[in-house]
Formats: structure tokens, sequence, C-alpha cells
């Protein structure tokens, strides 16, 4: 038999190996009781189940905060790297590999403060990875500092009068940067739905960016509450291009068909402050990605070298 | 007419033609100087290619304006160029220079003022502004020969611009060629060459180009031929190697093709970005691409993720950028995941003088990371070796999984200057990406106690799947707070540095092993030191010089070779303290950083001269410097370099 025959073989073994979402965790988590990470974790194993995806085959990356420990816990490579700097990581990556599926956790602070730079330029970019900004309002790790994304007058150790600025939003930045191809909105306590977005998030062949607003038990236990208590204050974006998670229908009554093509409405929509919405509010998959503009053949190391030779004839004393 | 034209130190022989002095010398400097944008760049890289191919030693330098359009015909427009050239190798810009070709007088007044005019420097000067109908131009330019009176240059008026003005309709991209014409005559330069270098820098225009750009050469050549009195013939000794010629970034981009790099990441950032240029060009075609990031930290970042990936990754840099990555820079080293960064060295602090050189970066490049970041630095001290340590850093960075820093300078990036052609080895490229499994049990940090080496595990591995973290982290890769588990890492990532410096041979001494001085440099001043130290042998004095590569780890048995020397001084393109300044006493002195670093490392008395005037060091001034220090005594004038 021929190897590549072998190589099928192969193949099929692995198909035969049937990971379940328990296979994907590595550890258990070390987040706060009643922490929302929690359940973005959980999201994201039953997503690997789903896709069945090698855990030797994508990577997590993160920048530094509770929600950037979050590869330490899943069974895969991983790359815990530095507050704000997730993403330049995970696009060198993605450049490099193509072929790895690359999935970036990030946090209020780690994304739309320090990192806030990178996270513009890789919306931009658009390459094909799965970014989940874990969003509790708050710097978590270092112990209740305000964030970009705190809402006014709310108080922590940095400003214990209340914030002094409004709530820089996540969403209406990131649909105000050209070239943003995926851009939704979930929510912890609603698992479904955060489950749903994943799977979409995975499904677009770009740069897929999920605001995932999270529980912070710690800091931030009141931000989200009133939300949590009372599903009528939040509405689904509902779409066959987006998302409608079955049996969310009784509880989120506040329903909008919302067509993720329509960037116009998108912001409208991600501007008002009435009702917290969550879906997907944009995405485009017929735009670029970066890896593939920027890849070029493969060209062998012989073949370097005797072009590096042809080279130097421009140089030739 | 015969004239003999007299230049110091060099062996003269006067030839007599009908009526042209013909001056054989071993070596001349020339400079062309016009305002920015009248193309004496390609007037110089034509003419030094030419000197090259005709077999001469060359080193060219461009002078460079601070704005990209600086108002013409100003003491701060100058752009241009040096070219060194002789009958032997060329190692450095030299002292001054003896003929210069400026295409008005506030260029060269700028010149004159830098002292880089030698003081019988035969000057072919446009004639067009002596008597020029604007009366402000005319004052200016009396102001400019009054000025310039001090010296004993001997002024040539040419018709520069009128006599292009014949050929092509706009002078500015005209007169270029005909000073070309005029250096080709003087210097008895093979046009065929130049014809053929003409139409290779020209070959994206029309043949109309080409052919005026040939016709004004030759004008150029037949006015000299019918004008001057004097020509200078500079033997050459057609090489016996196959050789290749250019600039120092040319040769880091074309080294980094040649180690195997496929992702260049930067930023752009003078004098640090013609790398990237020169890679943008092509490494396309190696398989490779230039990401130009939305800042140094991505840069670095993006390096860093491609290169934990599998790939060999570069990114580029001058010193502001390189403040940038800091952080960067030890997280790579604490994940260790190979790096290679190149630093290509301007004036600092901040901002500083982007496009001139300085040697500031080398304390910074090896300690400046917070806590205790242990990683490879190395200096390449030619054009040649620039290309060299590209290969030399991925492998170091491979093998040692840590950050290899190149530092280089403005001086090396845009000097121009002819080396051996490199034999290029497939063994220095990349082979594929490793993706054989990962032995059962095999931790990702399983150091060698002995090494504080240990085997890469790359995503894809099957089998090897873990998380690296810029926290402390044990054997398998957890965080660990453990007081001896941090403990461990440090002395691993060190380790590794000791392992590396026993590979290393101890550095070569130019001159005897002994005397009374030994003149310690690192990087681009290698040329200029060596030349310097040749003319204090010549005259008998007992000093030699040791230029170093690598700077962490230093290469072994520097104390040894320092021992059998009276004295020791390091000579450096950056600040340190003068004895006897207001407040400066031997105990508040601030050092030059590689003296810092070796007084450090040898506990010996070393001295140090150091000078940051925005320009590689000359020759005369280091020789100075090694005279006042061989005789303190002495009242001799201590060289700030010009
Ligand atoms: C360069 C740098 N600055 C500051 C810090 C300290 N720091 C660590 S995490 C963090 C904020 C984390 O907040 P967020 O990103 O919202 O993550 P969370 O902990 O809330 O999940 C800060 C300021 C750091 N590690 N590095
Ligand atoms: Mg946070």
């Amino acid at each position: 038999m021929s190897s590549l025959a072998i190589s099928l073989l192969d193949l099929e073994a692995d198909a035969g190996v049937c990971f379940e979402a328990e296979d994907y965790q590595k550890r258990p988590g070390k987040w706060c009781a009643g922490c929302g990470d929690f359940g973005a974790l959980n999201a994201v194993k039953r997503l690997l189940a789903k896709e069945q995806l090698q855990p030797d085959r994508m990577v997590f990356v993160s920048g530094i905060g509770c929600s950037s420990r979050f590869p330490h816990y899943v069974n895969a490579y991983g790359f815990h790297g530095i507050h704000g700097r997730a993403l330049p990581l995970a696009s060198g990556i993605k450049l490099a590999r193509p072929e790895l599926d690359v999935f970036v956790v990030t946090g209020d602070g780690d994304c739309v403060s320090i990192g806030a730079g990178h996270w513009i330029h890789a919306i931009r970019y658009n390459m094909n990875m799965v970014v989940m900004l874990l969003d509790n309002n708050i710097y978590g790790l270092t112990k209740n500092q305000t964030s970009p994304t705190t809402p006014l007058g709310y108080s922590s150790m940095t400003s214990p009068h209340g914030a002094q600025l409004p709530a820089l939003d996540p969403l209406q930045a990131t649909l105000g940067v050209s070239n943003a191809s995926f851009v939704a909105q979930t929510a912890d306590w609603v698992p479904a739905h955060l489950y749903a977005t994943l799977e979409a998030a995975y499904d677009h062949p770009g740069f897929s960016f999920i605001r995932i607003l999270q529980r912070c038990p710690k800091f931030t236990p009141d931000i989200f509450e009133q939300a949590v208590k009372d599903p009528a204050r939040t509405e689904l974006l509902v779409h066959e291009d987006g998302v409608d998670p079955p049996g969310l229908e009784k509880l989120y009554e506040a329903r909008r068909e919302h067509d993720p093509k329509d960037i116009d409405e998108a912001r409208s929509l991600a501007r008002r402050d009435d009702m917290i919405r969550l879906g997907v509010f944009f995405r485009d998959d017929s735009l670029p990605v970066y890896e593939e503009v920027r890849a070029v053949p493969k060209v062998t190391p012989q073949e370097k070298i005797n072009r590096l030779n042809k080279e130097f004839e421009r140089y030739a004393v | 007419m015969i004239r003999l034209c007299r230049l110091e130190n060099e062996t003269l022989s006067s030839v007599a033609t009908k009526d042209i002095n013909i001056s054989e010398v071993s070596e001349h400097t020339v400079e062309i100087i016009t305002n920015s944008g009248e193309g004496a760049q390609k007037c110089a890289q034509i003419f030094g290619q030419t000197c090259a191919k005709m077999g001469n030693g060359v080193w060219t330098v461009e002078i460079i304006p601070a704005e990209i359009e600086p108002p013409h015909h100003t003491v701060t427009s100058t752009s241009g160029n040096i070219i060194r050239f002789g009958t032997d190798k060329v190692t450095n810009w030299g002292d001054q220079s003896k003929l210069a070709v400026a295409f008005n007088d506030q260029v060269l007044l700028s010149r004159h003022r830098l002292d880089s005019l030698h003081d019988n420097c035969i000057i072919l000067q446009e004639s067009l502004w002596e008597n020029h109908e604007d009366e402000d131009i005319r004052r200016m330019y009396r102001e400019a020969m009054e000025e310039m009176s001090s010296k004993n240059y001997r002024f040539v008026n040419v018709p520069i611009e009128e006599e292009a003005l014949k050929i092509v309709s706009n002078p500015s991209h005209g007169k270029n060629m005909f000073a070309l014409g005029l250096l080709a005559e003087i210097y008895q330069r093979d046009v065929s060459i130049i014809e053929r270098q003409i139409a290779h820098i020209f070959r994206l225009k029309s043949q109309k180009v080409i052919d005026s750009n040939i016709e004004l050469v030759k004008a150029g050549a037949a006015w000299a031929r019918e004008n001057l009195d004097f020509q200078f013939h500079i033997p050459s000794v057609p090489a016996e190697e196959e050789r290749i010629v250019m600039n120092g970034n040319q040769a880091c981009g074309l080294g980094s093709i040649a180690a195997g790099m496929e992702l260049c990441s930067m930023y752009p950032i003078t004098p640090a970005t013609s790398v990237s240029h020169e890679l943008a060009e092509v490494i396309e075609n190696y398989g490779g691409i230039v990401h130009q990031a939305e800042d140094e930290i991505a840069a670095a970042g993006v390096a860093i993720g491609a290169s934990y990936a599998g790939k060999v990754a570069l990114t580029v840099t001058s010193g502001p950028g390189m403040a940038l990555k800091t952080e960067f820079i030890a997280l790579a080293i604490m994940v260790e995941v190979p790096l290679v960064v190149l630093d290509v060295q301007r004036g600092g602090p901040s901002t500083g003088l982007p496009t001139k050189v300085e040697q500031s970066d080398l304390l910074s490049s090896i300690y400046g990371q917070p806590g205790d970041a242990p990683r490879v630095v190395i200096a390449p001290r030619s054009i040649e070796e620039c290309f060299h340590s590209m290969v030399t850093a991925r492998r170091i960075a491979e093998t040692f999984r840590t950050v290899v820093i190149v530092l280089t300078d403005a001086n090396l990036a845009t000097g121009v200057q002819q080396f051996t052609r490199p034999e290029l080895d497939v063994r220095w490229q990349q082979g594929p990406i490793d993706q054989s499994p990962v032995p059962e049990g095999l931790r990702p940090y399983e150091w060698d106690p002995k090494t504080g080496m240990s085997r890469r595990i790359i995503p894809g591995m099957p089998g090897g799947a873990h998380t690296v973290t810029g926290l402390a982290h044990d054997e398998l890769s957890l965080v660990s707070y453990h007081p001896s588990g941090n403990e461990l890492g440090m002395r691993m990532r060190s380790r590794k540095l000791a392992v590396f410096q026993s590979t290393l041979m101890p550095p070569e001494v130019h001159g005897d092993e002994e005397g009374d001085l030994l003149v310690v440099g690192w990087g681009s001043t290698h040329g200029a030191i060596e030349e310097a130290v040749d003319r204090a042998r010549a005259e008998g004095r007992k000093v030699s010089s040791c230029q170093l590569t690598f700077l962490s780890p230093l290469e072994p048995g520097i104390k040894d070779i320092f021992s059998k020397f009276d004295k020791v001084m390091t000579v450096e393109i950056n600040y340190s303290d003068t004895v006897g300044d207001p407040y400066i006493t031997e105990e508040t002195r601030r050092y030059g950083q590689l003296a810092w670093l070796l007084r450090a490392h040898t506990l010996i008395d070393i001295d140090c001269w150091t000078s940051c005037p925005g320009q590689p060091l000359r020759p005369k001034d280091i020789y100075q410097n090694i005279i006042a220090k061989l005789e303190p005594s002495q009242d001799i004038e201590i060289g700030e370099a010009s």
C-alpha cells in the first residue's frame, strides 16, 4: 500500500476518536465562584466538541487579566502573553500557520484599553480567528479599577466617586472600523445564546469579534444584575444569517429581526442604550482575510538558494 | 602646464601629459554635495559601483538632510554622498574629502563648517551663483567664500547647470549626471561601465531617459577634459574572488533571506526602514512576507507569534522602536521562543538624530527589560558581517530558544562596501516545521540541568498541547509561585548563555598581543579604529586594538587579553563624561557603554574615548586620542570627532 493510503487510514483512526466537551478541559478554572468566565469556558468546550477539533491543531491566545487565564484551562496549545497584546501574537501565529484554529480571549482592560490599538488594527486585518472579549466592565485581576467600559458614575478603587467618563462601547467601536467582518454580543448568563454565537463566530471565515457581557461577582455584581433578573430588558437580534437559538423565545420575548448584512442598522442598534441587545450585529463572509491576502507560494530551500544566488547578480562587482 | 597636486600621506608621482597633470594616489575621498532632490545619491551610487567594478576598494556614506524637502540653497538642505575609494580595501569613510563637487555655495559651506573638507580640497563649484542676477544670492555667495577662505581650498568654477541645460530642460534631472562625467574624467573611470549602470538604474524609464543621461555623463567628461589641468590615478587590483557591493541594510535584508527567515514584521523607522524596503521588494519570491504592523509593539508580537508557531521571524527597528518592544522581548525570553531583533541604531535619546549614527543602545539591548532577561547581543563590524550576522542570529536563537539582538547602526546601514560574495548553504534555510509527535512524557521545558536547554515544542505537534505563559512557570509550563521553582527558571535561562559563551572564541587582537595601549571597540567603528591604530603603529607606537562582536555574552578570554596591555581604552560613538568638566571626577564620571560593561566584567580600570557627533568616527580623531592616551603629558588637542 502506498504511504498515501496509510495516511488515509490514520485519518480514519483519528476520526474514530470522539472528544467529549469535558475532554477539552485541561484543569479546573480558577476563577471566583459565580464568575462569568466559567460560562464562556463551558460554551467553548461545547463548541470544540461539536467541531471535534484536535487539541494539537488549535491555539488559545490571551493577554493578562482574570479572563486571560482562559488558555490554561483548555486542552489545546495556549499562549498566555502580556497585557493587551494577545492580538499581535495571534496574528503572528495565524500568518505563520493559517491551518491552525486560533482563539483569542481578552478582557475589557486588555482589549479596549491597553490593547486598543491592536484591537482596531486586528479588526482591519480580518484574520480568521474567534475573539472573545470577556467584558466585566472592570479590571478584575488587579482588583477593581475603572475600565473603559465601566459605566459612567460607577465607582471603583481608582474612581471612588464614580467613573468620570461615559463608557466606551466596544460594539460601536468595532462596527466603526473599516473591514470589520463579524461583530456580535452575547452574555454569560444566557448559555444557549453564548454557545450559538460562538458557533456562528467559528463558522465565519474572518475576524469574529464577540463581546461577552460577563458578570464579576466580586467587583461589579450589580452591573448586570437587573439584566439577569429581568429578561424584558434584553432584546434578541434574530435572523437566519445571525443566531436564533431555540428555547429562548419564552424567556426573551423582545426579539428583533436584524439582517447582519445591514451595517447601518447594526450601527444604530449598537448606539441605542435602551436595552441590552444580544445577537449578531454584523457579518460579511465575503471580505478577504489577511493571511490569504498575504499568502505566497512555498519555495523549497534549494530554490531559495538558487534565487538568492541570482539576486546577487544585481549586486555583483 | 604641469602642476603637482601635493597630497599628504600619499605616494605621489606626477605623470606629465600634454598639459594635464595626473597624480597617482593610493586613495581619494570625494564628496558630491547638492540640494536634496538633485540626484547626488544616483551619481554617487553609479560612481561607487564603477570604482568597485574597476577593482578599487570603496566605502560610500550618505549625507542626509533631516527634512524630506528642505528649502534649497541653504546650509540645511545639504544632501549628498561621500565616496572613499582606494587601491586596497576601504573599511571606513576616512578623514576628510580631497575633492568635492558642489552645486551651490550654501551646501558647500555646511560641509566646511563640519570640517569635512581637507585643507587642500579641490572644489568643483557651480559657477552660476557668483554673478547671479539676484543680489541676495551674490551676497550669500560672497559671504560663504569669505568664510571658507580660512582654508586652502582650490576652487574651480564649473558651469554645471548651463552645460546640463544644453541636454535636458530640467537641470535638477541632469546636473548629477554631468557631475558624474566630471568625476569619470578626473579619475579615468571606464565609461562603458557607467553606461551599463545607467541603463540598469533607469531600466524602468524610457530609452530616451537613458540616452540623455549617458549624453550628460559624456558632456561632463568632455568639459573636464577641456578645462581641467589635473587628474588622479588610483591603481586598482582586480579582485581574485567574486564580490558583491551593497549597503548594510541591504546586507541584513538579504542575510535574513539567506537565513531562511520568512516573516519580517516591522514599523517604519529611520534608519532601519530600508531593510524592509529591500525585503519588501524580493522576499515574496522566497516564500516570505514583510508585515507592516500598526506599531513596533505589534511588530514584535507578530514576530513572536510566528516564531512560536514554527516560522523563523525577524523584527527590524531602531532605538525608539526597541524601547517599545521591550516588554515583548522579555516575554520571548521568558517563554523561550526564538526571536531575531535587528536594531539599526541611531542618535538618541528620544527622537534624537533619526538619520545619524550612534552606538547608544548597547546597555539597553543587554539589560533593558523588566526582571532578569538574559539574551544574546551581537554587533556586526562590517557590511559583510551584517549579512552573515543574520544567519548566525537565527541559528543561535533557535538552538538556545532565546532572543538574539543584532546591533548595527546608521553608518553600516547606509555605508556601501564590496565584500566576498557569500557562499550560500542550504542548511541555513528552514526545513519543514517540526510536526512530529511529542515523545510521551516530554515536558514543555525539559531543562537539561547542565545546559538549561530544552526541546522546543511547536503547535501542531501531536501530544504536545500546553500553554506557555509569561508568568513564572515550572517545567510543565504551569504557573508556579514556588520560590525554588522561580530560581530554577532564572538559572536555566541564564545557563543557556553560559553554554553559548563556551562555544565562542576569544576575540582577535589587531597588532601585537601586548603593548602600551589596547583600543577596544564594537560594531561599525572597526575599520576606523584599525586605521587609526595602524597609523600609530607605523610610528612605532605599541598600540593594538580589539573589536568585539559578541556583547552578551561577551567573548571569552577578554580579561587575559586586556591584562597584557598597560592601558585599555574603549572607543565608542556614544556619550561619556570628561574628567575635569564641572562636577566630573574619576568617581562621578559616566563611562561609555562598552567601557561600563567591560569594567564590570574584568574589574580592570578601563578608560574610554567616546564621541557622539552624529557622524561616524574619523580615523584621525581616534588616532589623536590614542596619542593623547599614550602621552597624557603632551599638550595635544584632544579632538572631538568632526
Ligand atoms: C503592562 C502592564 N500593565 C499593567 C498590568 C497590570 N494588569 C494586569 S491585568 C490588568 C487589567 C485586567 O483587566 P481586564 O483586561 O478587564 O481583565 P479582567 O481581569 O477583568 O478579566 C492590569 C491593569 C500588567 N500586567 N501589565
Ligand atoms: Mg475586565
